[in-house]
């Protein structure tokens, strides 16, 4: 599909065109050879997302989700591209299955998929998955998520292992023998009586992580911080030298755990919600460049997994169709970060980690793109999302920066312009 | 006056001038308890439903009697002879009870929150007889009465709790009642048995037993959950009766005629010793019988309540 692009700006520069031709940006060409000539009226444009954090829940869970859904909804999102964790059923843990998600992805034709493989067999933390055999397949990195890497010795393993064949390692942080809770232990939480998850159970495991990239001096990334402590740790590794990298979700910049007192589920993740504190701190990570990344930990459930006892609820919420928003509206409209940044850590960087080579604008770079509309506040309605999940703390929400445009591989994958 | 919301979930929800209601219609209801003969007419033609997911004596007991002394017909439903076993969701159950025309609901579960979660959801009132952690809201009002008769006022009285203040739901709604209505409450317990934050709902952490009753108006036991000591949070029944109990020596250091409460069951030897729960102090016995008050006069306010409406 030729697709002509007019009047609009490309990552805070005018730039008054793009041509798009057999999937690629190419030099200009007539608007006649063009299926579709499309004017922006200066909206603007930024490559298409990355989301290096989500799941899909095919094979297995397709009552929540399928990798159609899933990538259509991330499609909505502004995403391009999208890497789902390996807790499927059967685990992801060899080719064959990785190959089953790939070509699944290219049927549904809405994402770039780049499956994360697990670490472990079965994400049991007892001996290593087929970790080769599933990069040949098609995975971009190995994780345990839902699990940290069960021991020292194992991570070790893991991240030596990895490294023959340049594989990112992601881990959950979360020290299991202090994580018997369903939220954030403090104030609240004991106020409601619910079971807390201390900080500190995440942030000693943010540390084995770093003491053994450190000693082994291979990279580590970990996944979704939500603590003041584990960024202020993560940020004196990288000043050491310590190749760590990591990650954040629009929840722990935007929601604290006061958000749990009426016992809403839709409020329940792992990691919690954390206090204002943590969360300001996860704010001034991403200023700084100690997160790298902002993934949306997309966590389908159906509504009888999540419509229960506080306690007795699935944890996560969907992700895709919030995040770029929640960014927009949270990070960049009061001026904390700029569109750039927000562009780094939501595509840049996510590429860059997991060696991706995505998020190029110029001509013979895949035409992978998504049109935002920073000027008009939407509301955030969840019942008119394309997830199958309804599991989102956002309904109602009045947002600005509504992907209105995604383009994946020249491909239109999403479109809500007038 | 009468009560703001349809439902009871906890101490949270009330007003001091709530609580001082329920307090003083309980007097009333006292009153009734101990005529010759138990009835009044309040809950004719009304239905109020039990619906226990752990187990329960005084509590469910007193509610059963509290509803049948004021005329409802009443039934009962655990967790094991119901659908409950047969996995169907606790919000599937409660609105079979509603749609069955039912005008309270009074259920115990084992997780914090479970009739917040299932009362907007339901055309009855939903009256919070121990929700996990988070409240027990008859209990301390049954608690708060017992005092209120003894002392007509609550304002600058210390209250002293000892015990399992982490797995509390009696501490937490007394804490929460006693501060809306200007007491102070003191607490102790093993830190392993402390939750972070206490403090945060008005209550003073003691550093000792002594410390927590030196001067208390009142002092209340918890029982010791002994399937706990498994999980390390205290070495030994000795060592923990030791140091943590409440002992005759103990009790002489809060102030003279301090009542010595517990909310049952107790473990005679553990939290308190046999002479400490039968002393002339104790108003352990008196405190079941004003349950029975409490929770009437709660029936009471919650059905005026709807034919209000």
């Amino acid at each position: 599909m030729n697709i002509i692009i007019k009047n609009c700006n490309v990552l805070g520069k005018e730039q008054k065109e793009l041509f798009i031709k057999d999937g690629k940006f190419v030099a200009s060409y007539s608007d006649s050879e063009a299926d579709r000539v499309i004017d922006l009226g200066g909206k603007q444009v930024i490559p298409g997302l990355i989301d290096m954090h989500c799941h899909l829940r095919e094979p297995g869970f397709e009552y929540r989700e399928t990798i159609a859904s899933g990538t259509r909804s991330a499609a909505k999102g502004g995403f391009t591209s999208v890497c789902p964790m390996p807790n499927t059923k059967p685990v992801a843990d060899n080719a064959a299955v990785i190959s089953g998600i790939l070509k699944k992805a290219q049927d549904a034709g809405y994402c770039r998929v780049y499956p994360i493989g697990a670490a472990s067999k079965g994400l049991s933390g007892k001996e290593l998955a087929e970790i080769g055999l599933m990069k040949e397949a098609g995975a971009v990195a190995v994780s345990d998520d839902g699990k940290p890497i069960a021991t020292a010795e194992l991570l070790r393993k893991v991240l030596e292992y990895s490294s023959d064949f340049d594989m990112p390692v992601l881990n959950h942080c979360e020290e299991m023998s202090l994580a018997d809770g369903a939220m954030n232990e403090g104030a609240i939480s004991t106020s409601i009586g619910i079971r807390g998850i201390p900080t500190a159970a995440e942030d000693i495991m943010i540390a084995r992580d770093i003491i053994m990239a450190e000693y082994l001096g291979l990279p580590i990334h970990i996944c979704h911080v939500s603590t003041k402590g584990g960024v202020r740790m993560i940020r004196d590794a990288k000043a050491r030298g310590v190749k760590v990298t990591c990650e954040t979700c629009p929840h722990y910049f935007t929601l604290t755990e006061e958000s749990c007192l009426d016992y809403d589920s839709n409020f329940k993740m792992n990691p919690p919600l954390r206090t204002e504190e943590d969360k300001l701190a996860i704010i001034e990570g991403i200023k700084d460049g100690t997160i790298d990344c902002i993934v949306t930990d997309h966590a389908p459930h159906h509504e009888d997994e999540k419509v229960l006892e506080f306690s007795l609820a699935n944890n996560g919420i969907v992700g895709f169709e919030t995040a770029f928003a929640l960014g927009y509206t949270y990070l960049v409209k009061p001026g904390t970060i700029t569109l750039e940044k927000l562009v780094e850590v939501m595509c840049f960087n996510p590429s860059e980690i997991l060696k991706l080579g995505r998020g190029g604008l110029n001509e013979g770079d895949d035409a992978d793109l998504t049109v935002v509309d920073l000027e008009n506040e939407f509301t955030f309605e969840k019942d008119k999302m394309l997830t199958k999940g309804r599991n989102t703390p956002y309904d109602g929400y009045k947002l600005y920066g509504e992907p209105v445009l995604t383009i994946m591989g020249g491909n239109i994958t999403y479109e809500k312009l007038c | 006056m009468g009560l703001k919301n349809k439902d009871l979930l906890g101490l949270k929800q009330l007003s001091a001038d709530e609580i001082m209601e329920i307090l003083e219609t309980a007097k009333a209801m006292k009153m009734v308890l101990q005529s010759n003969v138990k009835k009044t007419s309040h809950l004719q033609g009304k239905s109020v439903i039990t619906l226990f997911y752990e187990n329960s004596t005084r509590t469910r007991l007193s509610f059963e009697l509290a509803s049948k002394y004021m005329g409802s017909a009443s039934a009962n439903i655990s967790a094991s002879g119901s659908s409950v076993a047969k996995g169907e969701s606790l919000l599937d159950t409660a609105r079979t009870i509603d749609m069955m025309a039912t005008d309270i609901i009074i259920m115990r579960h084992s997780q914090s929150g479970a009739p917040h979660f299932i009362a907007p959801h339901l055309n009855a009132s939903v009256v919070n007889a121990g929700d996990g952690m988070n409240e027990h809201p008859t209990q301390a009002l049954l608690d708060m009465f017992t005092m209120y008769e003894r002392w007509g006022d609550f304002a600058g009285k210390n209250v002293a709790i000892c015990g399992d203040i982490y797995h509390s739901r009696v501490v937490r709604s007394n804490a929460i009642g006693l501060n809306k209505l200007g007491a102070n409450v003191s607490v102790y317990g093993p830190k392993t048995m402390m939750p972070i934050g206490i403090d945060k709902m008005g209550c003073r952490v003691a550093d000792s037993v002594e410390d927590a009753v030196k001067g208390a108006d009142a002092v209340m036991g918890l029982r010791v959950q002994l399937e706990r000591q498994h999980k390390s949070l205290f070495p030994s029944v000795a060592e923990y009766s030791h140091f943590y109990g409440i002992s005759e020596e103990m009790l002489s250091k809060a102030k003279d005629g301090a009542l010595l409460m517990h909310p049952g069951p107790c473990n005679h030897g553990v939290e308190l010793p046999t002479c400490v729960y039968d002393c002339d102090q104790s108003v352990i016995n008196e405190q079941v019988t004003n349950g029975v008050a409490v929770r009437m006069a709660v029936l009471y306010l919650l059905n005026a309540r709807r034919n209000n409406l």
